[in-house]
């Protein structure tokens, strides 16, 4: 079953900017999809347009099987967990996570069974009669948490929640998310401007840029096979390189080197490669490479040059010898993705 | 620490020196009564129908221009649009110099061509403002609440759009209720403006409203109502009973440290939010 449908939705404001130009997502039963893009792409305007937050301008948008466009944010049944906790500072952790269900008439013994339920998930019992100020970044986002998990709600909006954590607690947090989603089954939206975040929580990724989204897929389809330069570039760390190259349907020609590559396409191309699958090889095959900088990160190292005029990164492993002056670089044709060098759409080979 | 002493510790010695003694109007001759100024002042009909009046014109006005204040306060804060023309224009009222603000007060309770006057005797209400006692009175409380509603509009507003964008959401969220919203969440967070107001109001209404007071009783405050610090003036400089007046002044000092006590401890107890 489907949880979420949003159908051509638009969004566009009195000032005439159009923040959304038109998407169309659909999201499963108990499936994290996440939005993830640059600022300014329309990922919270389309996450705030599910909660109710903002208006639609255009098409649809219906959850568990009813449209809620022109409901109130308290009657769609959702729960949101906002990037700065947003919660009620004057109200103890119990009463921040109980607010929303005492709204909603529901019997007292079973607020407070809900709220000990969340508050024993989420290993915050012991803070329940503290006030939010008393508490840490990381367990004031806990109790944001709580206070969306208490609703048992058809679905979890989260806003960028970990962006105000400091990097290890983000990615202790990024984990906790997922297991907690996965075992409460409920379907999800999770909006992020970092990729490492999208690609470790989702099941699938809806890859957005100016309002439009540019691919959807699973991590790893996103990874490997990227619909565009937009994608290619966006998704993965280091990103991937992009090069100008000259293909003849045969070879494939880089500032005069060339190799073998067989394409129906002939003519100018952006071509992809991940740093990962670049290797320094010995002998004459391969591209001359010269050496600039060098990157340390502990287990691999990322080796910067350029192959004539253009810029070039490729990642080894940190225990062989670092290379430097001017060496070969080879790769695998596999490897090696084509985009059109006008629209930035790929190339299929 | 000297201008302190010249301007404010010297004529509060002075005045509380000056209270035990019945003082000649004419020579400055000086006898000494203790605490029958006092006694005098406390036990007078007068003096506690004045107390009594004050009383109620201080409650009566810091409440309601409280109320006033978040009201305009509150729905400024919905306006999208023209937001700060609306702002300014609730703001021009205490932008001006309050015996203007006084007198145009006083002009909108003129017997001749007041409209408050005329549109109340719609109702058959006869508004005899310097005559009747409790219509002075009511146009006290009036002029001295619309001055100072402009000042609990501008802390409210900044009061309100201090609470999180995210807050507010989060609450729209949880509660579908906008009036519940309001009582549940946007009041409590403006517990603290509203305390520091409320303080300011009962301080204002007590002594600032002299102006106003002056200018509606047109110096001749005969049967009208006036408040404390009005009958400090009166008695002193029209009544020249310098003793007593001092008496007096003495008593609103105590009155307004014991504010002043009041407010300091609670605004330490304030809870203090982020």
């Amino acid at each position: 079953m489907t949880t979420l449908k949003i159908k051509n939705v638009k969004k566009v404001y009195p000032n005439g900017a159009d923040a959304v130009k038109g998407v169309s997502v659909d999201v499963e039963d108990g499936e994290l999809v996440v939005f993830v893009g640059p600022s300014g792409c329309g990922k919270s305007t389309l996450l705030r347009m599910v909660a109710g937050l903002e208006s639609v301008t255009e098409g649809e948008i219906e959850l568990a099987g009813r449209i809620v466009n022109e409901l109130e944010p308290a009657d769609r049944n959702i729960a949101m967990v906002f990037q700065n906790y947003a919660l009620y500072p004057h109200m103890s952790v119990r009463k921040n996570l109980a607010y929303g269900l005492k709204n909603r008439k529901t019997p007292q013994a079973e607020i407070d069974t809900r709220v000990s339920e969340a508050a024993e998930l989420l290993q915050i019992a012991e803070f329940l009669d503290r006030k939010p100020s008393q508490l840490s970044g990381g367990q004031r986002q806990r109790v944001a948490m709580g206070r969306a998990i208490v609703r048992h709600p058809a679905i979890f909006l989260f806003d960028e929640p970990l962006s105000n954590l400091d990097a290890k607690l983000r990615n202790q947090m990024r984990l906790e998310i997922k297991k907690l989603q996965r075992r409460l089954k409920t379907a999800a939206i999770y909006v992020t401007h970092d990729q490492v975040e999208a690609m470790t929580l989702a099941d699938r990724i809806v890859v957005l840029n100016a309002g439009q989204i540019e691919q959807i897929g699973t991590p790893a389809e996103i990874y490997s096979n990227p619909a565009t330069t937009f994608v290619a570039s966006f998704i993965g760390a280091p990103p991937m390189n992009m090069l100008e190259a000259t293909t003849t349907g045969e070879s494939l020609e880089i500032d005069g080197q060339s190799i073998p590559y067989s394409v129906k396409h002939s003519g100018r191309v952006q071509m992809g490669l991940r740093p990962e699958r670049i290797k320094i090889v010995n002998g004459e095959a391969g591209f001359g490479f010269d050496v600039t900088v060098l990157e340390d990160l502990g287990a691999t190292r990322l080796v910067h040059g350029h192959i004539g005029g253009q810029e070039i990164t490729l990642a080894q492993d940190a225990d062989l010898p670092a290379p430097s002056g001017h060496i070969k670089i080879g790769f695998q044709p596999d490897d090696v993705l084509l985009f059109d060098e006008a629209t930035g759409q790929r190339i299929l080979t | 620490m000297g201008i302190i002493a010249v301007f404010f510790l010297w004529p509060a010695a002075e005045a509380i020196r000056s209270s035990f003694f019945l003082e000649d109007p004419f020579f400055g001759n000086a006898t000494f009564v203790g605490l029958d100024n006092y006694r005098v002042a406390l036990t007078g009909s007068d003096y506690q129908r004045t107390a009594w009046f004050t009383a109620v014109f201080t409650v009566i006005v810091s409440l309601m221009s409280l109320a006033l204040g978040l009201m305009l306060a509150v729905s400024a804060d919905r306006v999208l649009r023209g937001k700060s023309t609306y702002k300014t224009l609730l703001m021009w009222v205490y932008a001006i110099a309050p015996p203007v603000a006084g007198l145009i007060g006083v002009m909108l309770f003129d017997q001749h061509i007041g409209p408050l006057v005329e549109f109340v005797a719609l109702f058959g209400w006869e508004m005899r403002v310097g005559v009747n006692y409790w219509d002075t009175g009511i146009a006290m409380i009036i002029v001295s609440t619309w001055k100072q509603v402009p000042y609990c509009f501008i802390f409210f507003l900044s009061g309100l759009q201090s609470i999180p964008t995210s807050v507010k959401e989060a609450a729209r969220v949880d509660c579908r209720s906008e009036t519940r919203r309001f009582w549940t969440i946007t009041f409590p967070l403006l517990a603290p403006t509203t305390f520091f107001l409320l303080i300011l109001n009962i301080t204002y209404a007590m002594f600032e409203t002299f102006g106003t007071i002056d200018l509606i009783v047109k110096d001749q405050p005969g049967n009208s109502p006036v408040t404390l610090v009005y009958k400090v003036y009166r008695d002193g400089f029209r009544g020249n009973d310098l003793g007593g007046s001092s008496a007096q002044s003495v008593i609103l000092m105590l009155i307004v440290l014991a504010l002043t006590i009041a407010q300091f401890r609670l605004i330490e107890r304030r809870v203090h939010y982020n």
